[in-house]
């Protein structure tokens, strides 16, 4: 070592390390000094900025869905209102394990098989932050169940909120709609937030869709603190919401659900209108569905079991039901015969039936000399094609139509269908042929091309009871101005009136729902429709192929208050099926304890009210198509619903029928009897 | 000196001008730990002070071990530890996966950490040894360079990115007192600087690299690898200069910030204290490194001053680096803070530091009490 050129001592080493370490030493101040200046610049120079994204990172703002506004009846009752609830819902994008997640929930909701199923495939179809209800309106221990082991349930969601709850169910279902889920389409044209919200429901049909905006209200906002994993610490401050407005309906709440209830296992119609103001005070339409189950997002069986059925729930018959109005046409038709002319007191005589060229056309009995009123009490057909080949059947379709027949009204979150007042150049234009005299006869009394629905056929009985030209009007409060004045002396008036009463008080078609309470008479006049077409759908016999059943009525017959159309799909006789009820649902107005005895009865018979109907039919049902439901049914799936159980041998059995519109009577030609 | 307030000598020959701040320093972060735990003394703030207090009596221990058993003990410590690197790296290989630690039963041992001041005890002792003329040799260079790259190595392979930096900063600062030339140094931060990029497309494992380009630009990856950066920024400079207040520390309590008593411990107390806090830390660190350059100063012999300026050194780097991660100037490579953050292997590592020092300081004051 010492023989080595020493270039390098100890000392100068020495000297190089006081110098080096000094070096790093003020090498390690300067970081320090770094430091301290970085910590200024991010702590003090961009405290704002930070101190922003630490809020933003704190307090998550949630909205609170609005309560929606009530819908009420004419009396202020609801018809639709909200009840608080407890909800659970799952955030997609959440999701960690789909499957395991609703399985979990399957078990600690009791969820069955078929709704397992309806809340996979909403799963698969969502995407998103946009929440999936799993289940609403659920009772504290299941929501307790849930939010217990929400660390377990990543993407799930537990919750407290407000549904929509229409306490007379299935009664209302056409007339309000119904609310459900934003989908994405509408999330997309009003770019709100809010319809992203779980819980949110906006209007989907009826009235419930064409008064959203007013019913939607204000929603409110919760600040709170949440952690990174979106768990909530704590509500730092609420806003409330503020509720929709509500509205006020020219619906009598238990009048409406009385009607719905009394049309029982038929698909009918029942239009109720006050002859005062022309409110409607119910527009029931059954077999329906029940808005309830629809608000909780309906099940993919329930459905099924709505579109499978032939009475075809999902179609508003009252207002978009179409029906040759046969021999209830006959009052209006007496009134354009006297405008055009025709004595009220001279006799036709009826042999058994008209006859037209090398044709005879059967009228449904010998009635001999018969003058108008008796043509109209015993709907003598003879009378009117004889009649109307005088005047002309284009001096009656212009009536029809003032009288209501082929109009469409302006009601709110009604999609009518105006049906067909048919005339020459209607015919022309529709099936390039010529008006020929036998579409005349048949355009008289109701039949041939002639469809109206029951709604129409309320605004004419309840024209002709009052005489004046009443619009329907939906609106508490808001009836409609009366348009221009009909041209009918009172006199024509009293000699259709007098017809119309004989129906019902004398020997009439209608003679077997005569009702006096304290004097209140009911009049009116029967119809029957054939269904001509439809006989080849199925055998003679079948339910499809038998006539429609219609009445119309107003009473006091002496001082008309109400006025009504009831319309009972294949009911046959207008006196058999339709005339009961219209009797029924009058009598409600005047006596409704003893309206309400005879309902009893008649559901007993039916076997249970509606709501055990339709839990019983679920059941059958879901037995048909699926695993056989568990106990848990009742309490999960089945909301009370339809009063609905159609002839037994109905859907469960049958294969689908699924005609858009129950008639089209259009095409159904030629007929020639009526009741 | 009056008879009424005498002072025990053995209490007053304590270096008590580093003690009282780190002892300030422990019990600050204990109750930064403290508000970490959302205001529960369970399970960080208790046995942070605890381990202080054990380590503080290890660290009393290593100071009055003499010079001679230092350097004795250097080759074989070195050789041990890299052994126990060696079986952790066995270890992992059988288990499948990243492994950096020893079970021994009553704790896990981090070889990996236990080599940062080994490599400056060993590389002191090679260069005390090493005869003044070969420092420019390459003789003076090679067995060093080995001595740091074996170890290295095998914490790189753990893969363990922090700490492998960490023993080659303190291999590289005691190469750089020992006197080897400034050239070197310079050619070699310039080789550095070709290699780098080479390494990080090769050496590098994909999270490592995602680490250094998420660090480069954090906002590319916000809810990602940035996140940890974005988070901590956001915690310090939400503090602004006096703070949330002693608990209200919203990023860490709600769970924003991760690894909120470990390496990010500094953004949590920078929320709830600010900038005041910042620099009351930086301020301890900075009294005991000044003190510890100061005994690497006048250290007698030329192992003393390595071995002290190193100590000082791998101090220095966990700090510095640990700073720099959480207000987003270097990568998120998991070193945590002396003294504040929760950890029992940096702790020792630390106080072995500081015994270290401390017995140097002894071996000085008794040999400027000798002269």
């Amino acid at each position: 070592m010492f023989g080595e050129p020493r270039r390098m001592t100890s000392a100068m080493l020495a000297d190089r390390f006081e110098r080096r370490s000094l070096l790093i030493g003020a090498a390690m101040a300067l970081a320090g000094v770094l430091l301290a200046l970085r910590m200024a610049w991010i702590a003090i120079f961009q405290n704002r900025k930070y101190e922003l994204e630490s809020e933003s990172n704190r307090v998550n703002l949630t909205l609170i869905p609005p309560r929606r506004g009530w819908i009420l009846d004419r009396f202020g009752a609801p018809l639709a209102s909200n009840r608080a609830d407890f909800r659970v819902d799952i955030i997609p994008d959440r999701l960690v394990d789909g499957e395991k997640v609703v399985e979990e929930l399957g078990n600690l909701l009791h969820l069955n098989a078929a709704e397992q199923g309806d809340l996979g495939e909403r799963l698969e179809k969502a995407s998103g932050f946009q929440p999936v209800e799993v289940a609403a309106g659920l009772d504290w221990e299941r929501y307790a169940a849930v939010s217990v082991r929400l660390p377990d349930l990543p993407g799930v969601v537990p919750q407290r909120g407000f549904s929509r709850f229409y306490p007379t169910g299935p009664s209302v279902g056409h007339l309000i709609g119904y609310v459900g889920a934003a989908s994405a389409e509408e999330y997309e044209q009003e770019k709100n937030p809010l319809l992203i919200t779980p819980g949110f429901k906006i209007g989907k049909d009826g009235l419930e869709k064409q008064y959203e905006k007013l019913l939607r209200g204000e929603p409110g906002a919760r600040r709170s603190e949440v952690t990174a994993s979106g768990k909530i610490v704590r509500d730092l401050e609420t806003r409330e919401d503020v509720p929709g407005h509500p509205i006020r309906l020219t619906i009598n709440g238990p009048l409406q659900d009385y009607a719905s209830r009394r049309i029982g296992l038929e698909s009918a119609a029942v239009v109720v209108i006050d002859c005062e103001s022309g409110g409607i005070l119910t527009l029931a339409s059954m077999p329906s569905f029940d808005p309830n189950s629809f608000a909780d997002g309906i099940g993919r069986l329930e459905w099924k079991m709505l579109n499978d059925d032939d009475h075809i729930p999902l179609l508003n018959k009252a207002v978009r039901g179409l029906y040759p109005p046969g021999s209830t046409m006959k009052p209006m038709a007496g009134l354009a015969l006297q405008m055009n002319g025709v004595s009220p007191d001279e006799r036709v005589n009826c042999p058994g039936g008209y006859q037209l060229g090398n044709r005879f056309f059967r009228c449904d009995a010998v009635h001999g000399s018969v003058d108008l009123r008796a043509a109209i009490e015993h709907s003598c057909n003879t009378y009117f094609w004889s009649m109307a080949h005088r005047v002309g059947y284009d001096a009656i379709a212009p009536v029809a139509k003032m009288l209501g027949l082929g109009q469409e009204f302006d009601l709110p979150g009604t999609k009518q269908r105006y049906g067909t007042i048919p005339d020459a150049a209607w015919k022309m234009r529709r099936y390039k042929q010529e008006w020929s005299a036998s579409d005349s006869l048949n355009a008289s009394i109701g039949q041939g091309y002639v469809s109206v629905s029951p709604l129409q056929l309320a605004v004419m009985t309840a024209r002709i009871a009052s005489g004046r030209n009443l619009l329907p009007s939906l609106i508490y409060g808001r009836p409609k101005p009366l348009g221009p004045a009909l041209p009918f002396t009172p006199e024509q008036l009293a000699v259709v009136h007098d017809g119309m009463f004989n129906v019902v008080n004398g020997s009439g078609t209608g003679a077997g729902v005569r009702i006096d309470i304290n004097g209140v008479k009911l009049a009116g006049k029967t119809g029957t429709a054939q269904v001509r077409r439809l006989v080849s759908r199925g055998h003679v016999g079948d339910w499809k192929s038998r006539d429609h059943s219609l009445f119309i009525c107003y009473a006091p017959a002496d001082k008309p208050k109400y006025a009504m159309a009831v319309v009972v799909e294949h009911g046959t006789f207008g006196a058999r099926a339709a005339a009961p009820i219209a009797r029924d649902v009058m009598t409600y107005l005047f006596d409704p304890a003893s309206a309400m005895a005879t309902l009893t009865a008649l559901e007993r018979e039916w076997g249970g009210t509606a709501a055990e109907r339709m839990a019983a039919k679920y059941r059958a049902y879901g037995a048909t198509y699926t695993r056989p439901p568990p106990d848990t049914a009742k309490e999960v799936g089945v909301k009370p619903a339809a009063p609905n159980a159609p002839p037994s041998e109905s859907a469960i059995t049958r294969p689908t029928a699924t005609t858009p519109v129950s008639t089209q009577p259009a095409e159904a030609h030629s007929s020639q009897e009526t009741d | 000196m009056a008879r009424g307030i005498h002072v025990p000598e053995a209490i007053a020959r304590q270096p008590w001008q580093v003690f009282l701040p780190l002892t300030a320093l422990v019990l600050f972060a204990s109750l930064v730990l403290y508000s970490a735990a959302g205001g529960n003394i369970q399970p960080w703030a208790v046995t942070h002070v605890i381990r202080f207090a054990v380590f503080v009596v290890m660290a009393l221990v290593i100071a009055l071990i003499p010079r001679e058993l230092f350097k004795l003990v250097a080759y074989p410590a070195y050789v041990g530890v890299l052994f126990l690197l060696l079986l952790v790296e066995l270890i992992g290989g059988i288990g499948g996966g990243s492994q950096r630690w020893l079970n021994l039963g009553f704790m896990t041992l981090q070889p990996s950490e236990l080599m940062k001041p080994v490599i400056v005890l060993v590389l002191a002792r090679f260069y005390d040894s090493l005869p003044p003329n070969l420092v420019s040799h390459w003789r003076g260079l090679l067995p060093a360079a080995l001595l740091i790259a074996l170890p290295a190595g095998f914490v790189m392979l753990q893969p363990d990115l922090g700490t492998a930096l960490a023993i080659c900063f303190g291999g590289f600062a005691i190469l750089f007192l020992a006197g080897l030339p400034m050239r070197w140094f310079v050619s070699g931060a310039a080789a550095a600087g070709v290699i780098a990029p080479i390494a990080y497309f090769t050496l590098l494992h994909d999270y490592q690299r995602k680490r250094v380009t998420t660090f480069l630009d954090p906002e590319s990856d916000p809810l990602g690898a940035g996140y940890h950066i974005t988070q901590s920024k956001i915690a310090i400079g939400s503090g602004g200069f006096f703070g949330k207040g002693f608990g209200n520390g919203s990023q860490s309590h709600l769970e924003y910030l991760p690894e909120s008593h470990t390496d990010f411990v500094f953004a949590t107390m920078a929320e709830e204290w600010g900038m005041l806090g910042g620099l009351f830390v930086l301020l301890v660190f900075f009294i005991v490194l000044r003190w510890g350059i100061k005994v690497a100063l006048k250290a007698p012999d030329m192992f003393s001053r390595l071995l002290a300026s190193g100590m000082c050194c791998t101090i220095f780097f966990y700090v510095a680096i640990n700073l720099m991660m959480v207000m987003g100037m270097a990568p998120v490579v998991g070193i945590p803070l002396p003294f504040v953050s929760h950890g029992g292997s940096s702790m020792m590592t630390n106080m072995i530091c500081i015994g270290t020092l401390l017995a140097i300081d002894r071996w000085g004051n008794r040999q400027s009490g000798l002269a």
